[in-house]
């Protein structure tokens, strides 16, 4: 990979991880925390919102963080992986594979 | 059968099929032994990584305290699953890419300094050990309240299985008996959940049973819960006590703290590459997930369960169940206005009944009333809650020692044989001084254990993810930073719950933060500690800058 096309999976790579890292946060500490009595005057089913968000709800929103960011990332991958990897890159990292 | 009985033959049933699985999965190297090889599939890595993370306080703890916690408990679910979030994020596939053995690998590595490495080894010891010594005493109380063995045989025998495939197997061995036991633990804590589910709501799902109405037609299971609490002068179950900063600060403390817990990075060390390191931590939340977001339902179900069968109840009417948990102290009833019946509410000068949080998960189905194979398989399931962790923490005590003092810091000669021995010595080592500690808990083991979190936030998980993130941090910046931030949060820690337990209260805590939470504070002092002094301080050398754009790329996958 050379260093410009390095540098731009680098970028893509953070922005992903930028964009995806609001979320967990607005849903975990916004919704299920600082928000969570607002919330509370929702209610579906036995549940109130804030109270669901906080217990289960939450939990299933950083399950799809983490498949989405697992999917975004092998097409990022296999974007970038027409350029061949630099080889003296991957030498230096023999003897930890 | 009797429950006795039963619980003899799951938990022997089980124990032979980690010993099997030990015997299958000898380690010959010590690539087998450290990281079982490199080559674990993800989904077994994830399974492991579940078992490897969920704890005897996850299995027996959680849902009972969040029983008593009602929506504060929230701390415990979000915290302890959100960290994988970072964890997938920000540092599995980059660690996975750099591709040694431990964490203080990476740290001594990246940060170009043997000083660097021991502190972290230091750390990753202290906070392992004082985990290990917590799932051995939660195995012994398992032991002796169903098997009916003391505590010390309890330890004895844990310790004993343990040792033969953590010894044997080292990561390997460990793997394998870690998806054996996610098995037998997810299996143990979703049946009598199902069950209860099924009694109280008609609802098969306890995910769903949870926001249900009661099958008595009094209701959602909530309102009435909420209802109850009310009626006897508790809290009421589905609003916060605690204030809104401090479940700020202890949820993205065991966030972070999750996130730098050497045992479970480690476990992304054992899949062949960059892209299944990404993967088995997709499938090791959904594990982990089907346990957590069930937890609350049952913690909602047992409290119910509770109220309705002790409250009001006369003393000498009750059941079996009550007895038997009275003997191990767990419940206690006093008769304060001698009218043999037990009161139960939220008012201490009338409450007649004292709970353990830790029996709402054991005694649940005995409260209600489940068929006798039901209750037993909860004994096998906590029993490999404890161990697995167990193992897992043995592992990162002994890799810090063989590899990381040894190998890397001061005997870099020794042969690969003679590091696999100092490496099953200092297992053997390790389980000796756990399984001591689990025989003669000093009262403050289960205080700390909680706060191995805060040390893991304020120690590991800022220098990690700097370490990938700011190309230009240095060695300087970030032992001082890992420093700083151990050193402030176990003081607090010491400070409140050991030396000066009765100032513990929120009057006196740093901007309203108690211990719990500390770590977040000791996160962003690490951070900023480690900023500062890089500042003014020799970049890194240009090898150790090229090493970071290396772990930024997947590699050939």
């Amino acid at each position: 990979m050379s260093d410009d096309s390095a540098n731009a999976y680098w970028k893509a790579n953070i922005k992903l991880v930028f964009s995806l890292l609001c979320i967990w946060f607005l849903i975990s500490f916004g919704g299920g925390i600082l928000f969570v009595d607002f919330l509370d005057g929702i209610r579906f089913g036995g549940f109130k919102l804030g109270f669901w968000i906080s217990q289960q709800g939450s939990i299933f929103v950083f399950i799809a963080l983490i498949f989405i960011y697992i999917r975004a990332m092998d097409k990022l991958d296999s974007q970038y992986k027409q350029q061949p990897i630099g080889g003296d890159i991957e030498s230096s990292q023999g003897d930890a594979k | 059968m009797s429950v006795q009985v039963w619980t003899y033959v799951f938990v022997f049933l089980s124990f032979s099929l980690y010993v099997g699985i030990a015997i299958w999965s000898r380690a010959g190297s010590t690539k087998e032994f450290y990281v079982a090889g490199g080559g674990v599939h993800p989904l077994a890595n994830g399974m492991a990584t579940a078992a490897d993370w969920m704890s005897a306080a996850s299995f027996i703890g959680m849902a009972g305290l969040i029983s008593f916690l009602g929506r504060d408990g929230t701390f415990y679910l979000m915290g302890w699953t959100g960290g994988y979030v970072l964890l997938a994020l920000l540092l599995a596939p980059y660690l996975r890419k750099f591709g040694k053995f431990t964490v203080p690998d990476f740290i001594g590595d990246r940060y170009y300094s043997k000083t660097a490495r021991l502190v972290a080894v230091f750390c990753a010891i202290v906070i392992s050990f004082i985990y290990v010594c917590g799932q051995m005493q939660g195995a012994g109380v398992v032991f002796s309240r169903f098997l009916e063995v003391d505590v010390t045989t309890g330890v004895l025998i844990g310790m004993a299985i343990v040792f033969f495939y953590a010894v044997l197997g080292g990561m390997k061995g460990i793997t394998y008996t870690q998806v054996a036991q996610y098995c037998v633990l997810i299996f143990a804590f979703m049946v009598p959940a199902i069950f209860i589910s099924i009694m109280m709501t008609g609802q098969v799902v306890p995910q769903i049973g949870f926001g249900s109405e009661l099958i008595d037609g009094s209701g959602y299971l909530l309102d009435r819960l909420d209802g109850l609490s009310q009626e006897l002068g508790f809290a009421t179950y589905t609003e916060g006590q605690r204030s809104t900063q401090d479940v700020f600060f202890i949820t993205a403390a065991l966030m972070f703290g999750t996130a730098g817990l050497p045992h479970v990075i480690i476990r992304f060390f054992t899949v062949p590459n960059v892209r299944d390191a990404r993967r088995s931590a997709g499938y090791a939340i959904v594990f982990i997930a089907i346990l957590y977001t069930t937890a609350p339902a049952v913690a909602a179900f047992a409290r119910v369960n509770l109220i309705n069968s002790v409250n009001n109840a006369e003393y000498t009417a009750m059941p079996d169940w009550f007895t038997k948990w009275e003997t191990t102290s767990l419940i206690a009833f006093d008769d304060k206005n001698k009218d043999g019946k037990i009161q139960y509410t939220g008012d201490s000068d009338l409450n007649e009944l004292t709970v353990s949080a830790d029996i709402m998960v054991m005694a649940n189905p005995e409260i209600a009333g489940l068929p006798n194979w039901v209750v037993a398989l909860v004994t096998a399931g906590a029993l490999a809650a404890a161990l697995s962790t167990a193992a897992g923490l043995l592992l990162v005590i002994s890799t810090s020692v063989a590899h990381d003092m040894l190998k890397r810091t001061f005997i870099p000669s020794i042969s690969e044989k003679q590091e696999l021995l100092a490496a099953r010595l200092s297992i053997f080592i390790a389980v000796l001084i756990a399984g001591y500690v689990g025989m003669n808990p000093p009262a403050y083991v289960a205080q700390v254990v909680a706060f191995a979190f805060g040390l893991a936030a304020a120690s590991f998980f800022p220098a990690i993810v700097l370490g990938i993130f700011q190309k230009k941090m240095n060695k300087q910046g970030a032992i001082s930073g890992m420093v700083v931030g151990f050193i402030f949060t176990a003081t607090y820690i010491i400070y409140f719950k050991l030396v000066n337990p009765t100032a513990n209260i929120a009057e006196n805590w740093f901007f309203g933060i108690s211990p719990e939470g500390i770590g977040t504070l000791g996160t962003i002092l690490n951070v900023g500690c480690a900023y500062a002094v890089a500042s003014f301080t020799a970049d890194p050398p240009d090898d150790v800058q090229e090493l970071v754009e290396v772990i930024r790329l997947p590699g050939e996958a």
